[in-house]
């Protein structure tokens, strides 16, 4: 039966290949409209360390003299408080962060330097991201505290100066000091690059640039200060620093930390550790004010950004406006093609068809326009994947069909088709068959 | 044109009309908004720097050196970059219009204020009024023996001596507006921390690097203060000559300092392009998206209207054969056209003032103009008659004859 049904939609999508195909493209171009920038909006609010994210936390203090509790503590740490917090060793795993800019070469070729990022974190960084190494791994707590002279690379970075080769042990020339590379990172693209996201709540909306590549370079944290002393950048100051770029005892914010905390009651205690640590800050006389602390999860922190662009977001809400309208324009074409074929349903009425059986051979053909249109619209998904990749924004390049979303893309269709199809189907069994006849 | 008889037929095909209807509100509601966001960031794009853009060159370098002479390369690189031919200005300078890397700082009118009026960018060096082409529509330009050096300040900021810091300050018009509405802001002060700063010049408009809100675009300072960040702005003679001489600046700066590395060079116009290349592509998407709803929802307004006429082809007979003239069945069509498009841009218009309510409060979207309504009515009535001309066409050309038929 349902291969006869089949059989007859596409017997009556031949018959008028206008409306069909009018009918097709309303589909397949609301489709991908949708699909496009649902990939796009799929990929920038995911989860950036699916199973670990809830583990992994954002701690906050304010060591601000001249605000008050009912603010949101600053973005980032000053250095005082992200070194204490992390010196406790209080959670399961922690590690500051703080980029900087740097002249970057290789000693050995003799090629002109270039302007690299450089990540100094603590060792924890790497286990608690789960961070991939292609050769080589991470340096050991005992390096951050003799603030060693290594560092790992990206595997963009491998690329560019060796090749793709082992570079384990050879030297690099970070600014004017020599540095031994310890790790190798395979291919990483965090998105976004949840680590360094702060400040979204001051972008307005224009927060694409969150999804930028990690660093080139990565130092234990002490070495990283020592090496670029004077080009770290602050968040804020709350007054002028006394030597720009050299922050350690100057009234800014610029670090941040994670932490690592595996179960709920460590997440209860670390909390309350935080609140005691400003409250004791606060007793020293650092702190004019203790009870501004925070400690959000990642993804928590993340939303509290505002991560994904408001472009973005305004364009999904403008597909699935699109897709709404290409829905009620098939709904119309839909009922204009049942209903012409009144006659038709009429005898077939007549001769015994039953109700549910109109109804069910047309919601067949609307299925077929469906699929017809879903697979049109997954082509013109990935040609609107292909313009998004061609924008000059930082997560071009991340905007790609992955599996759920192509599923997504038929799941969507044929369910568009379906909702387009059950109204012209329902007036299109309702047709009372004598009077059809009569008129034939 | 009697509406009645197309009255009483829309109403015995409620479904087929309230697609209709519904299919041009809410293309009317998303196309009036999208239209409106577009002219928005046409008029972000657009935005007046105050400086002389398409003479501007601007070259930033990495790593003078952590040199004690720091100051003394500067002064050799503007006197050496001031001797090429075609160069009329040289500045060194911390920031550039649509740099997007910005130096800012909170501003107080009273120094026992313990919340910032407003935040305001600040712009330092030497010559920048002249290098960035600012039009002073006030007061004066800063004097050579009011500029100190970049790290004397520094550290008498933090030696809290008064003595180190700079005494008088240029704003912008805007800037002097939003703090003294209706005042003259010429010798008023503004704090800085601690410090008070005497306002000596207005200029007319200079945008700040990096815009987080429209609304404070041109909030900026120019501070009497000469550093040596390896950042210098070129003001070229002639628009012409602009790419020769950014070429000849690079060389001169490499032959001055083969060790440095060039980290950015261009000309401030290909800054501006880069500063609103998203805007840029959103209003792009948004033009395709307008495009693509007109030409769908006239495409169901075609095949809606061709459905129609075939269902009526014997009404049209019978009307044809009791001495109707083609020209009354083309007009019935356009009028039914024109009956459901006016329902659909009516309630299409309060469809759009509520997106527009909703943008607003998500998307600081300002009140959508009054004169989109009637724009995008005529719009659409236009696009629904263009549509509904080749069925009722079509209609007009049924013969008479078609009423005897099958009866």
């Amino acid at each position: 039966m349902f291969a006869y049904y089949l059989d007859l939609a596409f017997l009556s999508l031949r018959r008028n290949m206008m409306l069909t195909a009018l009918m097709v493209l309303a589909i397949a171009v609301g489709i991908g409209a949708s699909m496009t920038t649902l990939t796009v909006t799929h990929l920038l609010s995911g989860d950036p360390l699916p199973g670990r994210s809830q583990h992994i936390y954002y701690p906050q203090v304010d060591a601000e003299p001249k605000r008050s509790d009912d603010k949101e503590p600053y973005d980032k740490l000053d250095y005082q408080s992200a070194v204490d917090l992390w010196s406790a060793h209080r959670a399961d795993r922690q590690a500051i962060v703080v980029d900087s800019r740097l002249k970057l070469s290789d000693p050995a070729s003799g090629a002109p330097p270039i302007m690299s990022m450089m990540l100094s974190t603590t060792a924890d960084f790497f286990p608690m991201f789960d961070v991939p190494f292609q050769y080589g791994g991470a340096w050991s707590a005992q390096d951050d505290a003799s603030r060693a002279r290594v560092a790992v690379i990206t595997a963009d970075l491998n690329q560019k100066l060796f090749g793709g080769a082992n570079s384990v042990g050879r030297t690099l020339r970070l600014r004017n000091s020599d540095v031994r590379i310890v790790g190798v990172l395979k291919p990483w693209r965090p998105s976004p690059q949840f680590y360094m996201v702060a400040g979204g709540r001051f972008s307005n909306g224009d927060t694409a640039d969150f999804y930028g590549k990690p660093e080139d370079v990565i130092t234990p944290f002490f070495t990283g200060l020592d090496i670029n002393d004077g080009s770290f950048w602050q968040f804020t100051c709350w007054s002028l620093p006394a030597r720009t770029g050299h922050l350690q005892d100057a009234p800014c914010v610029w670090l941040g930390l994670w932490v690592q905390l595996d179960s709920a009651a460590k997440a209860a205690d670390y909390r309350r550790f935080v609140a005691d640590y400003a409250a004791q800050q606060k007793t020293l006389g650092r702190f004019t004010h203790a009870g501004n602390t925070r400690m959000r999860s990642l993804m928590e922190w993340l939303d509290f950004n505002g991560v994904v662009p408001s472009d973005v977001r305004l364009q999904t809400w403008l597909s699935f406006a699109f897709l709404t309208i290409c829905l009620f324009n098939t709904v119309g074409l839909l009922l204009a093609k049942f209903l012409r074929r009144s006659g038709e349903i009429g005898v077939r009425r007549a001769l015994g068809a039953s109700r549910a059986a109109v109804f069910a051979q047309c919601m067949v053909e609307s299925v077929v326009i469906g699929l017809i249109g879903g697979l049109c619209g997954l082509l013109l998904t990935l040609l609107g994947l292909w313009l998004v990749r061609q924008q000059p924004v930082a997560y071009a390049d991340l905007a790609r069909l992955d599996v759920p979303m192509f599923l997504l893309t038929f799941v969507l269709a044929v369910g568009a088709s379906v909702l387009a199809g059950v109204l012209p189907a329902w007036r299109a069994c309702r047709v009372a068959p004598a009077w059809q006849l009569k008129t034939l | 044109m009697d509406i009645l008889p197309i009255l009483s037929t829309l109403r015995r095909h409620k479904i087929t009309a309230f697609l209709v209807i519904i299919e041009i509100a809410l293309t009317c509601a998303i196309v009036c908004n999208a239209v409106f966001i577009i002219n928005q960031r046409l008029d972000r794009m657009n935005m007046a720097s105050g400086v002389d853009e398409h003479r501007l060159l601007h070259v930033a370098l990495a790593d003078i050196g952590a040199s004690k002479d720091q100051k003394a390369r500067m002064l050799e690189d503007v006197a050496a970059l001031r001797q090429l031919p075609g160069v009329k200005e040289v500045a060194s300078l911390n920031e550039v219009p649509f740099g997007n890397s910005s130096w800012n700082s909170g501003i107080k009118l009273d120094p026992k204020q313990r919340v910032s009026t407003l935040n305001a960018t600040t712009y330092y060096g030497e010559n920048v009024v002249n290098a960035l082409g600012l039009q002073l529509i006030a007061g004066r330009d800063l004097r050579p023996e009011e500029y100190m050096d970049f790290d004397d300040v520094v550290r008498g900021a933090a030696a809290k001596d008064a003595k180190a810091i700079p005494k008088f300050v240029i704003i912008t018009q805007n800037l002097a507006n939003r703090l003294w509405p209706g005042q003259q802001a010429l010798g008023k002060q503004i704090w800085l921390s601690e410090y008070p700063l005497t306002v000596v010049g207005i200029v007319k408009e200079l945008v700040r690097p990096s815009i987080w809100d429209d609304a404070a675009k041109s909030y900026s300072m120019i501070f009497p203060i000469r550093l040596a960040q390896g950042q210098y702005v070129i003001r070229t003679n002639t628009p012409q000559d602009r790419e020769r001489v950014l070429a000849a600046a690079v060389a001169k700066l490499k032959e001055i300092n083969p060790h440095r590395v060039v980290l950015k060079k261009h000309i401030l116009d290909d800054m501006r392009h880069e500063f609103f290349q998203n805007d840029r592509a959103m209003a792009g998407l948004l033009v395709g998206v307008c495009i693509a709803l007109l030409v769908v929802t006239a495409l169901g307004i075609v095949g809606l209207g061709s459905f129609w006429v075939a269902q009526r082809r014997r009404q049209i007979g019978v009307r044809r054969a009791l001495g109707a003239t083609r020209r009354n069945i083309l007009h019935y069509f356009q009028t039914e056209n024109f009956l459901l498009a006016t329902i659909g841009i009516v309630v299409g218009m309060v469809l759009a003032y509520g997106i527009n309510l909703l943008l607003m409060v998500h998307y600081e979207l300002p009140r959508l103009p009054m004169i989109y309504f009637p724009v995008g009515a005529l719009s659409l009535w236009v696009i629904g008659q263009l549509a509904v001309l080749g069925p009722a066409m079509r209609a007009a050309a049924v013969p008479p004859v078609v009423a005897t038929r099958s009866v």
